[in-house]
């Protein structure tokens, strides 16, 4: 027989927002299961060993391996909630409320009075040709491989990607002494933060800009990479072909959404590609369009993970307020996060996430 | 043309650099941060108040060079590394710089290291004056590198040789 569990508020991922989503809302009084398929919780954060940008409310200088660690120890200490590591979220039924998952090696359930779903999101691929040699990782990856379990991917990579993530997995891999041949970008700009790229080109890296890779060569794992030149019209010009001698090529291209418990639960979503892919529409405190569930991180539009964090925090109070608790403050800190989810969204670099976010209010 | 190569142009840097009277005083701080982006851990290091309140997170870091003394505070703090001490007062030949550093191996004092320019150029070789690591800076050094004095704006990086 199976037995369902029961809990107030279950919480489906524990990187930057679900993390904060617990601390908030049993902050507020409510008693919180958060779930995380990892034998550890942070999420993408254990594997930032840089310092973060925002401001001090979000842990601006504080490196993403420490935020993992500060926030987790806060969730730990709050009595009212129960952390399942290695449990892995399978599916939501939406008529009776349940929520499956596997641990210990067994199937279980948990019923939820309330729902936060912050699963992250996922790495995009590219296509091109021996795409499938080994040599060629996602940066989650090698991220993973190098600040999770010390291991180097090889002697020389072509980073493919100059968005945050491709700029900042240089930098790590050249501080784990990995040569970086180039860091190729389709896009006529570079797309991460400019006093990132100014780190790796200092080290020496080239960053071409329009830019992408042609295909992989190797016989049994990748050997080199031919990339070229696009045009204005983002065409690949024949005759601007260069060899690269490569051992690793590292694919940064962005991010989709997790968004698979979001579509099982039948919440209505809506294609933004400002935000990733498919984001769930919902309301300003983060409740998607099937009452009780809510949403935060980049399942509900890719983002930082500073605003993650607010996002998560705004979802803990909003489903804790809802349930009844935190009653006396919780209008003033949800305020007081939509007014910082605001300023970190207001200037340029948000621009695309207010586009974004425009298209999904409820 | 920062935006497609990742590297300032000198119309970027003549707005963020101190005037050369300023520079003839000491040390002076010189923000190379020039896109609006939300972060503001600059302005909360600082604690003589040198760089201005952000009325907007995205704000770019504005700098008063008369209240700024080179401390170096900020410089760690930054998580763009984007931050560089010069003191062009520090000999008749040599200015010092300093710098952010997360790379191994760690220079000894004494050391001489190629210097490298915004483009990861070697543009000379310098003498490593003294490497800052204490706990507040969190794993992101300071190494103190004196550089031919004309090499002051254009020394941002070095490459500390094997030691073998
Ligand atoms: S060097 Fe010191 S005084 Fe100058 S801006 Fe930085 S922290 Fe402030
Ligand atoms: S801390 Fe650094 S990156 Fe952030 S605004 Fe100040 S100078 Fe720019």
């Amino acid at each position: 027989m199976i037995c369902v569990q029961r809990t107030e508020i279950a919480i489906v991922g524990a990187g930057p927002a679900g993390l904060s989503a617990a601390a908030s809302a049993a902050s507020a009084g409510a008693a919180v299961t958060l779930l995380d398929r990892q034998e550890q919780c942070g999420g993408q954060l254990i594997k930032q060993t840089h310092a973060f940008f925002g401001s001090e409310k979000q842990y601006a200088s504080v490196r993403g391996i420490d935020i993992a660690r500060l926030l987790t120890e806060q969730v730990r200490a709050l009595p009212n909630v129960e952390i399942l590591n290695e449990a892995t979220v399978l599916g939501y039924y939406q008529d009776d409320g349940v929520l499956a998952f596997e641990k210990d090696d067994r199937f279980q359930k948990i019923k939820p009075e309330r729902l936060i779903i912050a699963t992250g999101a996922s790495e995009r691929t590219l296509a091109f040709p021996n795409n499938d040699l080994p040599g060629i990782y996602g940066a989650g990856a090698v991220q993973t491989l190098m600040n999770v379990y010390g291991v180097v991917p090889g002697r020389r990579v072509l980073m493919v990607g100059a968005g945050n993530i491709g700029l900042i997995v240089s930098y790590q891999l050249l501080q784990a002494g990995v040569e970086v041949a180039a860091i190729i970008e389709a896009a006529p700009k570079i797309g991460g933060y400019l006093v990132h790229a100014a780190k790796v080109r200092r080290m020496g890296v080239p960053i071409l800009t329009s830019w992408t890779i042609k295909m992989a060569h190797g016989q049994d794992a990748v050997e080199g990479a031919t990339i070229w030149q696009l045009d204005e019209k983002w065409q690949p010009v024949p005759g601007t072909e260069r060899e690269l001698e490569v051992d690793v090529i590292c694919i940064a291209v962005g991010l989709s959404p997790l968004a698979e418990l979001l579509w099982q639960a039948g919440c209505a979503m809506k294609y933004v590609p400002e935000l990733g892919g498919h984001v769930p529409v919902r309301s300003e405190l983060m409740e998607t369009t099937v009452p009780g569930i809510y949403v935060a991180g980049d399942v509900a539009g890719v983002e930082e993970a500073s605003s993650a964090m607010v996002e998560g925090r705004l979802a803990g109070l909003a489903a804790a307020q809802s349930l009844g608790y935190g009653l006396t403050d919780a209008a003033g800190l949800i305020e007081e996060a939509q007014r910082q989810l605001e300023s970190l969204r207001c200037g340029p670099v948000g621009e695309k996430i207010r586009r974004g976010l425009a298209q999904v209010g409820r | 043309m920062l935006e497609k190569t990742g590297v300032p142009t000198e119309q970027d840097l003549a707005g963020v650099i101190p005037p050369r009277e300023r520079l003839a005083r000491g040390p002076v701080a010189v923000i190379e941060c020039f896109q609006r982006i939300p972060c503001n851990p600059c302005y909360t290091a600082c604690k003589q108040g040198a760089i201005r309140e952000f009325a907007d997170i995205n704000d770019p870091p504005v700098i008063d060079f008369d209240r700024c003394n080179g401390c170096a505070l900020c410089v760690s703090k930054c998580p763009g590394l984007a931050i560089f001490v010069v003191d062009e007062t520090y000999s008749a030949d040599r200015a010092l710089v300093k710098l952010p550093y997360e790379f191994l191996p760690v220079p000894a004092r004494g050391q001489e290291v190629d210097l490298l320019n915004r483009e990861g150029r070697v543009v000379g070789r310098g003498r490593v004056e003294r490497v800052q690591n204490a706990k507040v800076q969190d794993r992101t050094l300071i190494i103190w590198v004196a550089v031919p004095k004309e090499l002051s704006m254009e020394v941002r990086n070095i490459k500390v040789g094997d030691c073998q």
